[in-house]
């Protein structure tokens, strides 16, 4: 092979001192540039900058997309308020690519190059992790809203909140009477082989346990996987649940494969809508779900009994009453949990109100005034229902809904109460220095 | 389940997995052989093929078949009339130079790549099998249409094979590939010969995704991994050898669907690309190629 061309030889290139001089002037023109320190001097007045690490591109990106409309969203809602501490709020959006390395460098950046007040809007557990030492490292406060374990397990860093959506543990734990209860006694789980599946993996025996019930399989698939019928054979025929959570866009072959090896005689199916966020219920091959049920953090329909919040939230993020984007019914949202988007930023908005934020050296006020939240009230700041909040391990706690498939679509049939899913914590985030 | 069952389930796996590889990797080890060119963005290609077969499933309506046959004949046409545009404006201008094809594909491959999260969307979204017929086994139920995947995959590759051995268009590709300067010496128009090549290969990956499309769904990221796994193939069969590709696409293929359901996805990955290392280190030319002259 030889490079006739020339394209690899870098003495073909040459980089004159004139060259060089003209992009050094321009380089030092635009730094001096009117725009590029316009708030320095005036930080009382500028906007309260919160970076947004955003699944923009990777396996999140349908996540992405709705966690961007829920920020833009309430972010409007807020400014038309009159921001926060009087100052308006301005979201900068940064992809990670749903990629941890490249969160990591996106907290650097937000950290350095931005100067942003905060990070927010993570969802991926394994960007979550990832990036959680950077946002520690860089003394920056960092709202997640992942669902994972990792930030009530007190294994991340101070900086670390997750105040707008409950935990997969906390979920387990208040769903697993009704699932002994209603769909049966001898569960097996099929679960992503990563982060987030690992939490379903760990909470749900115990939990299950403890209500007379038993996991007598469990079955991790790699979340890259595209075809999963290999793996219905090590399905027990015994099983009465399959509860599966899967993430990734080949949620829908995973359903309708299984519909395929089952048909009609089927075990009882208990599902996290994660596995069908952004996909229509109605898509063909779902018909298999008809009669399943699936966990629900915020309902993707809109119920009979919505509260005034929950309606006004809706329209204002721009989703119908089937819970897709208003004027394309094709365009479905991940409601169950993008909500907590709007809720994590009126959470800070509270949070930097209490503490009189006023710029990034009051970052552990701010830490400090989140953890000394209690509770949320349900209402429009807090649509999906009330919350408590444990400042000691940065993890707020709330209802959950199980729903049910009818008719093509979802029917929420049951709702926990907050004190189902409260467990002992793990660890003290508090007495870690800041 | 029993063993007997077991083994059934993960050999029909296995096949539907080979007949669709051995689509793509043919493409691969086409536009290879002839060209000399590494094409990274095989993989996005067969990504184009599945999200136009959604598109067109979904402008079409009426019976699935009906939308269906036509994604099957419109998304390869499309596809491969991008690969010409491609091949005219990018791989003929660098003069099919091996080194800088490849770093020219792997720019094409986040091109066309983001062009389809911007146009497409990052979901999932599905195409409905033009035929939903499911086959009772006594054990377990399994999808009519992906067994017509295999009958399908194998009519393909029959008819691929006749048209390099006995038509003239095949003759000429053959000799383009044998040594294309006497070709063009005979009057062989080389120039075409590529654009041609390079739009077969495309078009050989966008049927394998239409094929496959209404078992799994049309995702703007859906293109890496048979990339991966075609380029397994193309080495282990050797380059530029349609009948090692065959061969090698239902060995990997069936190693992974048996392997991987009684051990475990990952070891069948360890064992394909130790195949590989194996392979590389002992027959450099493939189970089947000749050595390079």
């Amino acid at each position: 092979m030889t490079d006739k061309n020339g394209f690899f030889d870098l003495s073909k290139t040459t980089l004159t001192r004139r060259n060089a001089l003209k992009g050094l002037a321009a380089g030092a023109g635009l730094a001096m540039a009117p725009g590029f320190v316009r708030y320095s001097q005036a930080q009382s007045s500028a906007p309260i900058k919160i970076g947004f690490q955003s699944h923009r591109t990777g396996i999140g990106a349908a996540y992405g997309r709705w966690y961007e409309k829920t920020t833009a969203a309430a972010i409007k809602a807020i400014n038309a308020a009159g921001g926060i501490n009087g100052r308006q709020v301005e979201v900068i959006i940064e992809d990670d690519g749903t990629d941890p390395g490249r969160g990591a460098e996106v907290v650097g950046k937000f950290a350095t190059q931005h100067k942003t007040d905060i990070v927010f809007g993570t969802l991926f557990s394994h960007v979550v992790i990832g990036s959680a030492p950077a946002a520690g490292e860089a003394k920056m406060p960092y709202f997640v809203v992942s669902e994972g374990h990792h930030v009530a397990s007190t294994k991340l860093n101070r900086y670390v909140f997750q105040p707008g959506i409950t935990d997969v543990k906390s979920q387990i734990q208040s769903m697993a009477p009704w699932i002994a209860a209603n769909a049966g006694k001898k569960v097996t789980q099929i679960f992503p082989d990563f982060a987030f599946g690992y939490d379903h993996r760990d909470y749900l025996p115990p939990a299950l346990k403890a209500q007379g019930a038993e996991v007598i399989a469990q079955i991790a698939i790699p979340p890259t996987e595209s075809s999963f019928t290999k793996y219905f054979p090590q399905i027990p025929a015994e099983t009465e649940v399959i509860y599966h959570v899967m993430v990734g866009p080949a949620v829908l072959t995973f359903v309708k494969e299984l519909g395929e090896f089952y048909g009609s005689n089927r075990p009882q199916l208990f599902g996290f809508i994660d596995s069908l966020e952004a996909t229509d219920i109605n898509s063909p091959g779902l018909e298999f779900l008809d009669g399943s049920h699936f966990w629900e953090g915020s309902p993707r329909y809109a119920q009979p009994d919505d509260s005034a919040a929950q309606k006004a939230y809706r329209a204002a993020v721009g989703i119908d009453d089937n819970g897709a984007a208003v004027g394309d019914p094709k365009d479905v949202s991940t409601a169950a949990h993008m909500f907590g988007c709007w809720e994590t930023l009126y959470v800070v908005k509270k949070a930097m109100e209490d503490a009189g934020y006023k710029g990034p050296e009051d970052r552990a006020k701010l830490v400090e005034a989140t953890e000394a939240l209690k509770e949320f009230a349900e209402g429009p700041e807090h649509p999906q229902g009330p919350k408590t909040f444990n400042g000691k391990i940065h993890q707020c706690f709330g209802i959950q809904n199980i729903s049910k498939v009818e008719g093509g679509k979802l029917k929420v049939v049951h709702k926990t109460k907050i004190e189902d899913g409260l467990y002992e914590a793990e660890g003290d985030y508090t007495t870690q220095a800041l | 389940m029993h063993f007997g069952p077991h083994l059934l389930l993960a050999t029909l796996e296995g096949l539907v997995t080979s007949a669709v590889l051995a689509l793509t990797a043919l493409g691969l080890s086409l536009v290879f052989g002839v060209m000399r060119v590494v094409n990274v963005a095989h993989g996005e290609f067969f990504m184009l093929g599945a999200v136009l077969a959604w598109a067109i499933t979904s402008a079409i309506g009426g019976h699935p078949a009906l939308g269906f046959l036509a994604a099957l004949v419109i998304a390869p046409l499309i596809v491969g009339a991008v690969a010409v545009v491609a091949e005219r404006l990018v791989l003929r201008r660098l003069n099919y130079n091996p080194e800088a094809t490849i770093v020219a594909t792997i720019g094409m491959l986040y091109i066309i790549q983001q062009l389809a999260l911007t146009f497409y969307g990052p979901e999932a979204r599905p195409v409905e099998p033009p035929f939903s017929y499911r086959i009772l086994l006594p054990w377990f139920g399994y999808s009519g249409y992906k067994l017509s995947i295999i009958a399908a995959s194998a009519v393909l590759l029959i008819a691929t094979w006749l048209v390099l051995t006995r038509t003239k268009i095949g003759l000429i590709m053959r000799a383009t590939q044998y040594d294309s300067e006497t070709a063009q010496a005979f009057g062989i128009s080389v120039g075409r010969v590529y654009g041609g090549v390079f739009a077969l290969g495309a078009m050989l990956a966008a049927i394998a995704a239409v094929l496959i499309v209404p078992i799994s769904q049309a995702h703007y990221l859906m293109g890496q991994d048979p990339l991966l796994l075609s380029f397994i193939v193309v080495i282990i069969g050797g380059l530029g050898s349609l009948r090692g590709t065959v061969v090698a696409a239902v060995l990997i293929g069936l190693s992974d669907g048996i392997i991987s359901m009684f051990f475990s996805p990952t070891l069948a990955k360890i064992i394909a690309t130790l195949l590989v290392a194996m392979v590389l280190v002992f027959r450099p030319q493939g189970l089947f190629g000749t050595a390079s002259r």
